[in-house]
């Protein structure tokens, strides 16, 4: 921590040097990932093995350890990377600790079983860039995550952190820094895609003596942890990005909107914020200069639709959280009546870029109606899952393919869910999309805040509309009737197709409903319930029609339209089947074929899974 | 003052009217359901939706909550309009069958047949009886809780609230209340019985208000007085009461 507070970027780079030769002292940083993700998998106890390690070899003037946050890479967690060689060692465990220390930091061996092993080439790859994961990736926000130790301010100043918002303040007025954001095409990654730039100009032309920022940190969306791995990994860039957007709108005063069920990342923004406080990054005359900018936090109590912004900033209030009408938007009337700028926490993150490397830098990256980079979730059937950053327009194969490895096992792509819950489903025809804002939409599917759930043929696409709109009937604040009463009929439709009751009439009635809903209700939330819904329709109708006319599931998943067999020419009578059968229904003699009671069966798998030589049919 | 466009008509208003006011100010019937003059705009039942805008870009807003915006085209009775309104009608009736209003709206706007499962709630969770509490009786004693299919309307935890004067505002604003109280004339064995409610049932069901329900529905309450009231004349005292009231009032 600095002694004296930072007054210019002049300073902040002395200080970045300072902290670069006190690291100096240092032959080897080694480096473990320790997200919420980590800390599950066991970096924790990784991070103490190692501690004790160096002391008890004596290096602790030479090895300095650091906890970071979550390098995107899940499969392989816990991580380790070793500086200066760059080697990554995966699935480590606190036993490993003592010889990653003597033969790779003290002798310099690579220690080959702690490497990991490309899965469908069989490479060993020694480096970050040598991971097929990691080789196809821009990571641009992400890349701090593996570098800087969330809970330090001096490991972000080290790592260039602050020298954005010291330009912004020292260097540029609001208006050049509003026109820097124009310029790099920066859309709203919290999913609508608004422009940014744009959107901070007419919150700082709109009148008011006072005006606010909000952080949007309400991620919601089951299978997403983007906006929760910024937060816990590198809160600083968070921070930072508010401060400049807070300069350019005229705002004093901020607010981070952040999940309760997000401890990791409420307590790492809280230090951060402290530690900006006392640096004279944040609070009264940033940086020595005239502007003064402070932030609050405020926990969401775990409601999907608080991420809409007028519903948070009613939360915020102190109010139920519930969207209302739009106009007045925030950026005229938002948080206590006043102009209000709200972004994400991978928008905020994505501007301290845009002003250190211009906006003409960060346009490029992207297509030409959007700028930079996106982070997804990629998640489901997927060989590799975790974070992936890629520049947007990305095609949905090279993510997918390039980057996850394919699908898990011998399974075979069936459709890819973007968005989140109330995103769309893509088929295999569509797997040469670019993903953009606006071809997504084309598609039937949203960009949303960047989940993407990847699925084979053993995914029923009506089970999984029906899976989304269970969710969204419970998630709707349940103010406009169109979403509270449509969801829920939504549901209630599929729900009987999938036990087998759908009728001929289902179908149209759907349509009509989904449509209605979809324009109707008031917020975005109600607006895209129906995608998951219309894009399966629209591009799996078949699977319907198996369900209503042939009362069959071909992906075997709706339980009312399946049926169990054993296959008796497999089937070897061992009888572990019919021991585990929770309701007696499988019955036979000993080393002879079984058989199974269909009155019985409650079809609820356990056959299937227990069964060596895979003699159970399901159908 | 903004200057707007409603299905071809030029309308000058004053800055904050609604697209609603500004159309019924041209004598166009847009329906609504959770609109009262008086009481602040919420937008939640739908029914108000007008087409806004043109093209690709047109889009469905309700008119009590939005704006009237200088250079706004409205269109209210659009194809788009039609079917949307019909559909939300279907989703009332199914909501409430035996709602009288709501039988006529879907009479009017011909929506002769709902193909939902009838639900057979009493409430739609318009929230006009909310507003009405707070906004009109200065009182708040109730509000909504939850949300999605658990919302509902009730007072804090359930239990009896000691802001609620049973001035019975909640019940004269409700668009589908079946068994509302008629006047001081309905001699029947809900009559009045909003206005002199001693919610005994509270003391046989402590979390059962019977004055947010169908009034006196469950008769606890007014078989209660009744007896108090010795053996005969027991109704006609609770109307008599309910008449003075109701006098003393105007």
């Amino acid at each position: 921590m600095p002694a004296t507070k930072l007054k210019n970027l002049k300073d902040l780079v002395k200080e970045q040097a300072r902290i670069a030769k006190e690291r100096e002292a240092y032959s080897h940083v080694v480096t473990i990932s320790s997200g919420t993700c980590g800390l599950a998998k066991g970096s924790g106890e990784f991070v103490d093995a190692m501690k004790a390690a160096v002391k008890a070899l004596g290096l602790g003037k030479r090895v300095l350890i650091k906890s970071t946050g979550c390098h995107g890479f899940c499969d392989i967690e816990p991580v380790v990377h070793i500086a200066p060689q760059g080697i990554v060692y995966q699935k480590v465990a606190p036993e490993n600790a003592k010889e990653i220390l003597s033969e790779t930091v003290l002798r310099n061996n690579v220690l080959e079983k702690l490497l990991y092993t490309d899965p469908q080439t069989g490479q060993k790859a020694r480096l970050a860039r040598e991971i097929p994961f990691y080789k196809s990736q821009r990571r641009l926000l992400t890349k701090a995550n593996a570098e800087v130790d969330p809970e330090s301010l001096p490991d972000y100043i080290a790592n260039g952190g602050y020298q954005a918002l010291a330009k912004a303040v020292g260097e540029l007025d609001p208006e050049k820094v509003i026109a820097e954001v124009k310029k790099s095409r920066l859309r709203g990654r919290g999913g609508a895609g608004f422009p940014t730039g744009f959107k901070w100009e007419f919150c700082r032309r709109a009148k008011g003596d006072v005006k606010y920022v909000i952080c949007n940190a309400d991620e919601g969306d089951p299978g997403a942890y983007m906006d929760r791995s910024l937060l816990e990994g590198n809160p600083h860039a968070t921070l930072e990005g508010m401060a400049i957007g807070a300069f350019a709108i005229g705002a004093s005063e901020g607010y981070i909107y952040v999940r309760h069920e997000y401890p990791m990342a409420v307590r790492n923004i809280r230090k951060a914020v402290e530690d900006a406080r006392a640096a004279g990054l944040l609070g009264k005359n940033i940086l020595g200069g005239k502007f003064s900018f402070d932030v609050h936090i405020e926990r969401g109590a775990g409601a999907f639709v608080c991420g809409e912004e007028t519903a948070l900033i009613s939360s915020v209030e102190g109010k139920r959280g519930e969207p209302r009408q739009r106009p007045p938007f925030p950026a005229v009337r938002g948080l206590w009546g006043k102009p209000t700028n709200i972004n994400n926490v991978e928008t905020w993150s994505s501007i301290p870029v845009v002003i250190n490397k211009g906006g003409d830098w960060f346009a490029r990256i992207g297509t030409e109606s959007s700028g930079g980079t996106k982070i997804f979730s990629l998640v489901g059937k997927v060989a590799h899952t975790g974070l992936v950053e890629v520049p947007i327009g990305t095609t949905l194969r090279e993510i997918i393919y390039d980057i996850g490895g394919g699908i898990k096992g011998d399974g075979e792509f069936k459709a890819v869910q973007t968005g989140g819950p109330s995103g769309g489903c893509l088929p295999r025809s569509m797997l040469d999309l670019p993903v953009d804002y606006d071809t997504l939409a084309k598609a039937g599917s949203i960009m949303g805040s960047g989940g993407m759930i990847v699925m084979d043929e053993s995914t029923c696409m009506v089970d999984l509309a029906k899976y989304f709109l269970n969710f969204l009937r419970d998630e709707s604040c349940g103010k406009c009737l169109s979403c509270r009463e449509g969801t829920d009929r939504l549901h209630e439709i599929v729900a009987r197709i999938c036990d087998g009751k759908g009728t001929e009439e289902d179908l149209p009635l759907l349509e009509e409903l989904a449509l209605v809903v979809k324009d109707a209700s008031m917020c975005g939330l109600g607006q895209t319930a129906p995608n998951p819904v219309l894009s399966t329709l629209r591009y799996f109708r078949k699977e319907y029609e198996a369900h209503i006319k042939e009362k069959r599931c071909p992906a075997g998943v709706c339980k009312a339209l399946i049926k169990y067999s054993i296959d008796g020419g497999k089937c070897i009578g061992c009888a572990v089947c019919a021991k585990q059968c929770p309701v007696d229904a499988i019955s036979g003699e000993f080393k002879k074929p079984h058989a199974i009671d269909a009155d019985r069966c409650i079809r609820c798998g356990v056959c299937v899974d227990a069964c060596k030589p895979k003699a159970i049919l399901v159908a | 003052m903004p200057t707007l466009k409603i299905d071809g008509l030029d309308v000058t208003v004053d800055a904050g009217t609604s697209v609603l006011e500004a159309a019924r100010f041209l004598g166009l019937e847009i329906p609504t359901l959770c609109h009262e003059d008086g009481l602040e705009a919420y937008g939640g039942c739908r029914l108000c939706v007008v087409e806004v805008g043109q093209g690709d870009k047109s889009r469905l807003v309700s008119s009590c909550t939005y704006p009237a915006e200088d250079g706004l085209a409205v269109r209210t009775n659009t194809k788009r309009v039609a079917r949307t309104r019909k559909m939300l009608i279907e989703l009332l009736v199914s909501l409430v069958p035996s709602s009288k209003v709501l039988q006529d709206l879907a009479a009017k706007f011909g929506a002769q047949k709902s193909r939902f499962k009838p639900k057979h709630e009493d409430c739609i969770l318009c929230g006009l009886c909310v507003r009405m509490c707070k906004e009109q009786m200065m009182s708040g004693a109730i509000e909504f809780v939850g949300r999605g299919q658990k919302r509902r309307i009730t007072t804090p935890f359930d239990k009896k609230s000691e802001l609620c004067r049973t001035c019975g505002g909640c019940m004269y604003i409700c668009p589908v209340c079946t068994l509302r109280c008629q006047g001081p004339n309905a001699p029947t064995t809900v009559c009045g019985s909003c206005l002199t409610l001693e919610p005994t049932c509270i003391d046989h069901y402590d979390d059962y208000m019977c004055y947010l329900g169908p009034t006196g529905v469950c008769g606890t309450c007014v078989s209660e007085k009744k007896h108090k009231g010795g053996e005969s004349g027991g109704d006609k005292e609770l109307c008599h009461t309910a008449n003075t009231t109701q006098q003393q009032r105007r």
